[in-house]
């Protein structure tokens, strides 16, 4: 019996470097062949420019998707795969620089970028990527509240509304330590970016006072609970406000209330250990073109960092569609985008965050 | 002798094989995590943090919700099982299959089925609205994944009862009345203690899942409710943090091995007393 459980350990040890080896050889054989491996967010592509790309350059995008930051993280800081150009946000690409698993672009390679790509924003890129670096802009985005106007009929304009008891059991919060942070840290007039305890315990104790007029802490379903009718307001993202009040015709957005709220920027990036660097290259500037940002606009919701794109989609959009797709500079300019504030910090965010939920 | 022995041993492998690759193995992986830090070494401090408060507050919230749950299937699956066991010749089967048909149906749409059902617009509140009667506001309480649980789980309960009470001979049930027994005083005294394994496997079907659960918090309990099966995966996904993660579940295994250990003795107690009578 012994005998044949330590076959069965060999067997096993034996099978798992063997992934490995099949895993290299799949690897070995595709250097050769003309790829990009993309790693991006759900749905942040359109098929038919990743089409598009492939007819026009001769070049296959193999795509992998991830719907966090943080699980993208390990699986390029462990190098266990190596992919060509990814996607991450803000915080997470100045986490990527700082464990050096990035490498530098060549701008020569990028003409669309230097065309194409506010100054605006690869000014606010420098928080998290000094000298714009390793990243180039695609998406960005506000924090703003959702309200419905059948339930709320006075102008929202500041986050402490969401601390109004008229609105119990109507309001919706972002469930994840930074977003939810931010908004207390901004109404007492700290930095979302804070390292000082203080601080960050008075945020925590704002939320917990909170937390009885709060009906859910969510993510995506958010969204549904909004074009429903289930609740009156909500903290969402830019992004997504614009295909909500089409859903539903009663809801409006405040992109930015008045306290101030928190700027995001997805941005491509190339990994140290990427094996088609010039493709990745390629890929970079093909979607910083015009015509291909506006397609992916139309498709993504996402407000883009592209200066070209407004003028190419204007005649499809209504004003208020518009207004928050294409916000005045005023508005997000001075706003904060997260840094990365070291392992420390981010535990001691979610030990803060974690205290609220279990309140 | 010899042969039968290697042949026996041979139809053996595949479930060794299994043991070791799935349960062993990624047993161990969750031990190395949890018993070391980052740097890979040797350490308590995940464990000691595992410890700490909020994950004690969270984890005795689970237990209690998973109680109620089980003391919810097993006061729902009791009668019900009586019951079949009496149509058992006609249409028994039939209701049996009848509840354990929502097995078939993916647990996640359900919840979210009771999501829509239990929403402040949701279905109930407007069927309560139809009739006059005030809304109730079940969504987001722990009330309401307390109803997803016994949903999700009443089938784990009245399988093993089930085939527990089905099992009794009916002479002896005829015998207690026979000898003057009332109704109550059968179920009490006779059926009761006969049909205690599955009492009790029935409630360890119900309690470990219930306790584990994240995904009937999160849908039904808005995320404000949170329980360790939330905290945990909230380690392994959004906090990165899976040496945490590996110590709060090691922390959860010690309940659920206490559970089994419970099941375990009480059946050999019932053995033993078997082989005295």
């Amino acid at each position: 019996m012994k005998k044949y459980f330590a076959l069965l350990i060999v067997l096993a040890l034996a099978v798992l470097p063997g992934c490995d080896m099949f895993d290299d050889g799949d690897t070995a054989e595709s250097e050769n062949d003309n790829v990009v491996y993309v790693y991006s967010w759900g749905d942040y592509l359109s098929p038919e420019v990743m089409e598009q790309f492939e007819v026009e350059t001769g070049i296959h995008v193999v795509l992998d998707e991830f719907d966090t930051n943080e699980s993208m993280y390990p699986r390029i800081k462990e190098g266990a795969e190596s992919y060509d150009v990814l996607c991450p946000s803000d915080y997470m690409i100045q986490k990527l620089i700082e464990n050096n698993l990035l490498q530098p672009l060549d701008y020569s390679q990028l003409p669309n970028v230097q065309a194409h790509i506010g100054k605006d924003f690869l000014k606010q890129s420098e928080a998290f990527d000094p000298g714009n670096r390793y990243a180039i802009p695609y998406c960005w985005g506000l924090v703003g509240i959702m309200y419905n106007t059948k339930l709320v009929d006075e102008p929202v304009d500041s986050w402490s509304i969401l601390w109004d008891p008229k609105y119990s059991g109507e309001i919706l919060m972002q469930d994840s330590a930074r977003d939810a942070m931010m908004i207390p840290l901004r109404m007492m007039g700290y930095s979302m970016n804070t390292r000082n305890p203080q601080e960050l315990m008075a945020a925590r104790d704002k939320l917990i006072a909170q937390k009885p007029l709060v009906q859910a802490y969510g993510v995506d379903d958010i969204r549904d609970k909004l074009a429903s009718g289930e609740a009156a307001l909500g903290v969402i993202f830019s992004g997504e406000a614009i295909n909500l009040m089409e859903a539903n015709p009663d809801l409006r957005y405040q992109p930015a209330p008045k306290e101030g709220t928190n700027v995001w920027i997805d941005g491509w990036v190339i990994p140290q250990n990427a094996r088609h660097v010039e493709n990745a290259h390629k890929f970079i500037d093909f979607l910083c073109r015009p015509d291909i940002a506006a397609k992916n606009f139309e498709e993504l919701g996402y407000s883009t960092p592209n200066t070209a794109v407004r003028e190419l989609v204007e005649e499809d959009m209504d004003e208020d569609e518009l207004e928050i797709a294409f916000p005045e500079p005023e508005i997000y300019q001075g706003q904060e985008t997260y840094q990365y504030l070291g392992e420390v910090m981010d535990r001691f965010y979610t030990k803060l965050w974690l205290q609220v939920k279990t309140e | 002798m010899n042969k039968s022995g290697s042949i026996r041993r041979f139809f053996g492998v595949p479930f060794m094989l299994w043991a070791v690759l799935f349960i062993l193995l990624p047993l161990f992986f969750v031990l190395q995590h949890g018993l070391t830090n980052e740097a890979g070494v040797f350490s308590l401090a995940n464990v000691r943090l595992a410890l700490e408060w909020e994950y004690l507050k969270a984890l005795g919230l689970s237990i209690l919700l998973a109680l109620i749950s089980t003391v919810c299937c097993l006061v729902l699956g009791y009668p019900l099982c009586l019951i079949l066991r009496e149509y058992a010749k006609k249409s028994g089967v039939l209701i049996f299959l009848l509840f354990l048909l929502p097995l078939g149906m993916n647990s996640l749409l359900t919840t979210m089925a009771w999501q829509t059902i239990l929403e402040r617009h949701g279905v109930l509140n407007m069927a309560l609205a139809a009739i006059g009667l005030p809304a109730l506001q079940i969504v987001n309480t722990p009330v309401a994944i307390v109803i997803g649980m016994v949903y999700n789980f009443l089938p784990y309960m009245v399988l093993p009862l089930y085939v527990s009470v089905a099992a009794v001979d009916t002479r002896i049930i005829e015998a207690a009345r026979d000898l003057g027994a009332s109704r109550w005083q059968t179920i009490r005294y006779i059926l009761m203690p006969l049909t205690r394994p599955g009492i009790i496997s029935g409630c360890t079907m119900v309690f470990i899942p219930a306790l584990t659960t994240f995904v009937i918090s999160a849908l039904l309990g808005g995320n404000k409710v949170l329980l360790i099966g939330n905290i945990i995966e909230q380690e392994f996904t959004a906090a990165y943090n899976w040496q945490l993660g590996s110590a709060l579940s090691m922390v959860l295994m010690v309940f659920i091995i206490l559970n089994m250990l419970l099941e375990f003795f009480t059946d050999a107690d019932k053995r033993k007393r078997e082989v005295k009578a």
